[in-house]
């Protein structure tokens, strides 16, 4: 009974460290410089040699429950590809996210004046993803024969002469699913187009080996990637700020993870002597 | 019949959609739009097939009473409501969806579930990370690595550990990485020649 409270003593006590480690840093001035690693670098220059008009294909699998993470990487992209003046074709293959991505989309276009159908197209959801990237290498219209808002897509200006992957400068899918395997391997094995891959930071060890392959040439990983880009186009936001956050409570689960292995050396040393 | 007849389009199928992708020839393109197009109309059909799945299976556990039977008028009221907002006013950003059913309920619900995530694996690792063996250590210290050298402060209190960080996902991470990858790549090879070949058939049990 002793050791059942002490667990739900100890088990508070955890939760009200991490309470505190993300709550206060809110609050403090977060530092303004992270290291940029070469991974997100290349997404940055290959986004920054483009040409204006050029357009970036943005393909976003992401739903709420992961938008503090992906959000501020699809945020700081589209700030980097508008500031350029390239167009973005977004798609949105996760039937939660497409309105969350939708409302991103809107929101970084009102900020530098951009028009909807000229500077950008968002073409929504359509089941089965591995399906849809396959049908859109033949031509974006077999999935999508209308964008998000019910409009033909042959109605939109930018569509024009737009057929599939050939006509788009680059892919970045900015990815919480296992879509990114499916781009992988049904869109850029087949298609061979040039394919970045924003994942969260859990998932982003497992693409490396795809990077050195020369499969993706750029892979922006969690939040901190999502810091490093902000911090490459010099604009500051959520995700500067969340990275503060995050490294103190990476110090905190540290911490506790030192002080439970000190316990467990203690409790044996005991045992012994 | 009833089973030689699927063994049979599932082999003339999946032979001629492994040729047709070295074959780059306008009708082997038209078939493979065509297979597509019917990929995309049958995935359409299991969406409502899941549907009804789901919404029989809660009625039976409603029916039953089984334990946490009242959930299941949570899960078949949010689905309706979910439903009829989409339905009735659209879902763009000015709908009643949207403002009501996307950011009023989903969005708060989801983001939350996953926050917890935070404390959990937390306490977590006050509990489990303990350096029992040689193995255990191994993987207790390349984690601490990581996750100092992965965020500007661990960077900034240890030098030298963002490096550390680098070099344990581009070198040992990815070997083991590639070495499952290729696995499993070769395993799905050879599972899909079985399907093909008709040696196994899941689709038909």
């Amino acid at each position: 009974m002793a050791d059942i409270k002490a667990m739900l003593f100890e088990r508070r006590l955890i939760y009200f460290l991490i309470f505190l480690s993300v709550l206060i840093p809110l609050f403090m001035e977060p530092p303004k410089t992270v290291r940029v690693t070469p991974e997100v670098e290349v997404v940055y220059d290959r986004i920054d040699s483009l040409k204006p008009g050029e357009i970036v294909m943005l393909a976003c699998e992401y739903d709420p429950s992961m938008s503090a993470e992906m959000s501020p990487m699809t945020i700081a992209v589209l700030r980097h590809c508008y500031r350029k003046n390239l167009r973005i074709l977004a798609t949105g293959l996760t039937s939660n996210g497409v309105s969350l991505i939708e409302s991103e989309l809107k929101q970084v276009a009102e900020e530098f004046g951009k028009v909807y159908g000229v500077d950008y197209v968002y073409l929504g959801y359509k089941p089965y993803p591995g399906i849809v990237i396959m049908a859109m290498g033949e031509d974006f219209r077999n999935p999508f024969p209308n964008d998000y808002y019910n409009t033909p897509v042959d109605e939109l200006p930018m569509m024009k002469g737009v057929k599939n992957y050939q006509n788009v400068a680059l892919v970045l899918t900015v990815n919480s699913t296992s879509g990114i395997d499916y781009w992988i391997t049904y869109g850029q094995g087949r298609y061979k187009f040039p394919l970045a891959a924003a994942a969260t930071a859990v998932m982003a060890p497992n693409y490396y080996n795809y990077l050195q392959s020369g499969q993706l040439f750029g892979l922006i990983g969690g939040l901190r990637g999502a810091a490093e880009y902000e911090q490459l186009i010099d604009t500051p936001g959520s995700a500067t700020r969340g990275m503060f956050v995050q490294s103190v409570t990476h110090m905190v689960i540290v911490g506790l993870i030192l002080v439970g292995n000190g316990i467990f050396v203690y409790g044996r040393l005991r045992k012994r002597s | 019949m009833q089973r030689e007849l699927p063994r049979i389009i599932t082999l003339v199928t999946g032979l001629f959609l492994a040729i047709q992708y070295f074959i780059p020839h306008r009708y082997s393109e038209q078939f493979y739009e065509t297979a597509l197009d019917w990929l995309i109309i049958i995935g359409i059909f299991s969406i409502a097939l899941g549907v009804a799945s789901l919404v029989n299976h809660q009625r039976q556990k409603i029916k039953r009473r089984e334990e946490g039977f009242r959930f299941s008028y949570v899960l078949l009221a949010g689905l309706l409501f979910m439903c009829l907002t989409g339905f009735i006013t659209g879902s763009g950003t000015d709908s009643l969806f949207y403002r009501w059913g996307y950011v009023g309920i989903l969005s708060p619900i989801t983001s939350t579930m996953f926050a917890l995530l935070a404390f959990y694996i937390a306490s977590a690792a006050f509990r489990a990370f303990r350096a029992r063996t040689v193995i255990a250590t191994i993987l207790l210290v390349s984690a601490v690595i990581v996750m100092m050298g992965r965020v500007p402060l661990g960077e900034r209190l240890i030098p030298g550990i963002a490096h550390a960080s680098d070099w344990l996902l581009n070198v040992p991470n990815m070997a083991a990485k590639r070495a499952i990858a290729i696995g499993l790549g070769l395993g799905g090879s050879a599972t899909a020649l079985k399907v093909v070949l008709g040696i196994e058939a899941p689709h038909l049990r």
